[in-house]
């Protein structure tokens, strides 16, 4: 199997969107391959006429009744929040002026 | 007797009784967590104030002559990734330090109004992603056998207080064996219940498809009694199976004549070690004794569920651990602008092991290999579950070592991925099957370290597992183990 570069590793801690140290990334790319290289057994296994199995327990579109409810009141869901302000989450500027 | 070595059941019903009091009952294993605590270091919050306030609400309640339910002034500590209305759960990471949750989970929710006082949240590796609970951002834990190994994990916490009386009951949650194996290595009982059987609203998502609370106690009465509190149908949970509780009273037999065995071939191979084994093989014997049949199967595919989990799981991890982004809760790491602030954030809140397993998952997940990795562990998932279907056509209940090893030392395995993944190579099938299955102990090794015994049943059979296990505890004279502690 082909070995995962330490470009890479960077590609996916971006799209993971962690930010990672040079040593980071070191130890990651070799930690990777070795668990890759040991999971290619997976590779030999005939699977082209299996389904892939997505749920477990025989359950379909399990519907609510659409009846209001109760929910949390906001002061309670931002209580956790970093940031926050006249009832919204705050995040940085995303928009410039 | 000592109030902290009574059972659940001799607690709740002396409670009942008016023999002893709520009150009593929690200072003296208060008492208890406050001798034991610094060696083992099974808690990352202890919450006496509260405990003894819900022993004096429940007094009086009793002292009117109210219904006060199975649970009556019984302790219980509580894994740290379950979410508890008022008190800090942290999944033992540096993210949610001080994450306070604005609501209770559903079985907290059910062992509130069952009556049980909760005594604290228990350690554990962060986000439930590890084997040893070294993986908590704040301490490890130790095995009450031996204060140099490790208790497990990721339950760890739950299953060392249990196992040195700090709690008479623990709740734990298990996505690949995270009840079972710490259970094992503490010398106490583990359940894993039927995927669904088992609320998760408000037990904070790892591993969807995978994740399910159960119960950790110090023998399989009081972990019936427990199960038969938290089995509950929860319309929060959109993956909750809409069947009734199983009745305590009939999980309350012990039972095994006549029952057909198999013995997983594959789980008594290689990399097991052969004292476990032995151990196992030994405890196989009482359940023979009890009219027992006992035979050995083959599930062909279990070698390939090791690598098919630790796919799948990252994968669903990858996605599940998106939500902390520093912004909703939890901690914000100030950066210039919002993806720069994600990623500084992401990268102080999370350890080692959860950063590996979110860029095993995302890689497993990202375009040009997602059939390679995701979709091909979906397909052997299917395979594995077909062994297993197959394997319950012939047996009513299969058996196999909890942990391929006794409990190893602090330090041993946590430079080696790998190494530590293969501390679940008996019980990550069960998960990937959605299979109910318990862990009890089977004995202590020549180093005086417990030994576990997994026993698996059919899905949402937890009856016949829980009356089987009965039986085999009822007849093996070495039960309940006590830690030396």
């Amino acid at each position: 199997m082909r070995r995962l570069t330490k470009e890479e590793v960077e590609h996916v801690a971006y799209l993971a969107r962690l930010s990672l140290t040079e040593e980071e990334k070191e130890m990651f790319t070799e930690q990777l391959n070795r668990i890759l290289e040991a999971f290619a057994q997976l590779q030999q296994l005939p699977t082209d006429d299996v389904e892939p199995l997505s749920h477990i327990i025989p359950l379909k579109n399990v519907f609510a009744e659409d009846e209001p409810k109760d929910s949390l009141p906001v002061d309670e869901a931002l209580a956790n929040a970093p940031e926050k302000e006249d009832g919204y989450f705050l995040v940085p500027r995303i928009i410039e002026d | 007797m000592e109030i902290f070595g009574l059972t659940a059941r001799e607690i709740s019903e002396k409670v009942r009784k008016k023999e002893i009091s709520p009150k009593e009952v929690v200072s003296a294993f208060l008492e208890r967590v406050e001798e034991i605590e610094p060696k083992v270091r099974a808690f990352i919050s202890i919450t006496p104030e509260l405990a003894m306030e819900t022993a004096k609400q429940i007094e009086e309640h009793l002292m009117k002559g109210e219904d006060i339910g199975l649970l009556a002034g019984v302790p219980i500590a509580i894994k740290d990734n379950i979410c508890t209305k008022g008190i800090r759960t942290t999944c033992a990471s540096r993210i949610l330090e001080n994450f306070v949750p604005p609501y209770d989970a559903t079985v907290v929710k059910l062992l509130k109004e069952a009556g049980a006082i909760i005594v604290g949240k228990t350690n554990m590796d962060e986000f439930a992603m590890g084997s040893s609970t070294e993986n908590s951002a704040f301490f490890p834990t130790h095995n009450p056998y031996d204060l140099d190994r490790v208790p497990g994990g990721s339950s760890g916490g739950s299953a060392a207080a249990v196992s040195a009386r700090e709690a008479p009951l623990a709740l734990g949650s298990d996505t690949g064996g995270s009840i079972r194996q710490p259970a094992s290595f503490c010398g106490i009982v583990g359940f894993k219940p039927t995927y669904g059987r088992v609320s998760r609203y408000g037990l904070v998502a790892f591993a969807s498809s995978l994740d399910q609370i159960g119960p950790l106690t110090a023998n399989v009465g009081d972990c019936i009694l427990l199960f038969s509190i938290i089995a509950q149908y929860d319309p929060l949970d959109s993956t909750s199976a809409p069947l009734p509780t199983p009745p305590l009273e009939e999980m309350l037999v012990p039972e095994a004549k006549g029952l057909k065995i198999g013995l997983v071939q594959e789980l008594f191979g290689e990399g097991i070690e052969e004292e476990v084994k032995e151990k196992v093989l030994e405890a196989v014997k009482y359940l023979e004794e009890k009219g027992a049949i006992v035979e050995w199967v083959s599930l062909p595919h279990l070698s390939y569920a090791l690598p098919c989990y630790y796919i799948i799981a990252p994968s669903e991890a990858s996605s599940n651990l998106a939500r902390y982004d520093g912004v909703k809760y939890g901690l914000r790491v100030e950066a210039d602008g919002i993806i720069p602030m994600y990623m500084e954030t992401r990268d102080k809140g999370f350890g080692p092991e959860v950063k590996r397993r979110i860029m095993l998952g995302t890689y497993a997940l990202s375009a040009g290999y997602y059939d390679a990795y995701y979709l091909k562990a979906l397909k052997v998932r299917t395979l594995i579950k077909r062994d297993f279907d197959k394997a319950f056509e012939k047996f009513d209940i299969l058996i196999s070592p909890t942990s391929p090893i006794p409990p190893f030392k602090i330090g041993e395995k946590i430079d080696d991925p790998l190494k530590m993944y293969m501390a679940d190579i008996c019980t990550i099938p069960i998960n990937l099957a959605a299979l109910p299955a318990i862990s009890l102990p089977a004995g202590l090794d020549s180093q005086g370290l417990p030994v576990g015994l997994q026993m698996i049943g059919k899905p949402f059979e937890e009856v016949v597992l829980l009356k089987t296990a009965f039986a085999y505890e009822e007849a093996n004279p070495l039960l309940p183990l006590k830690p030396p502690i």
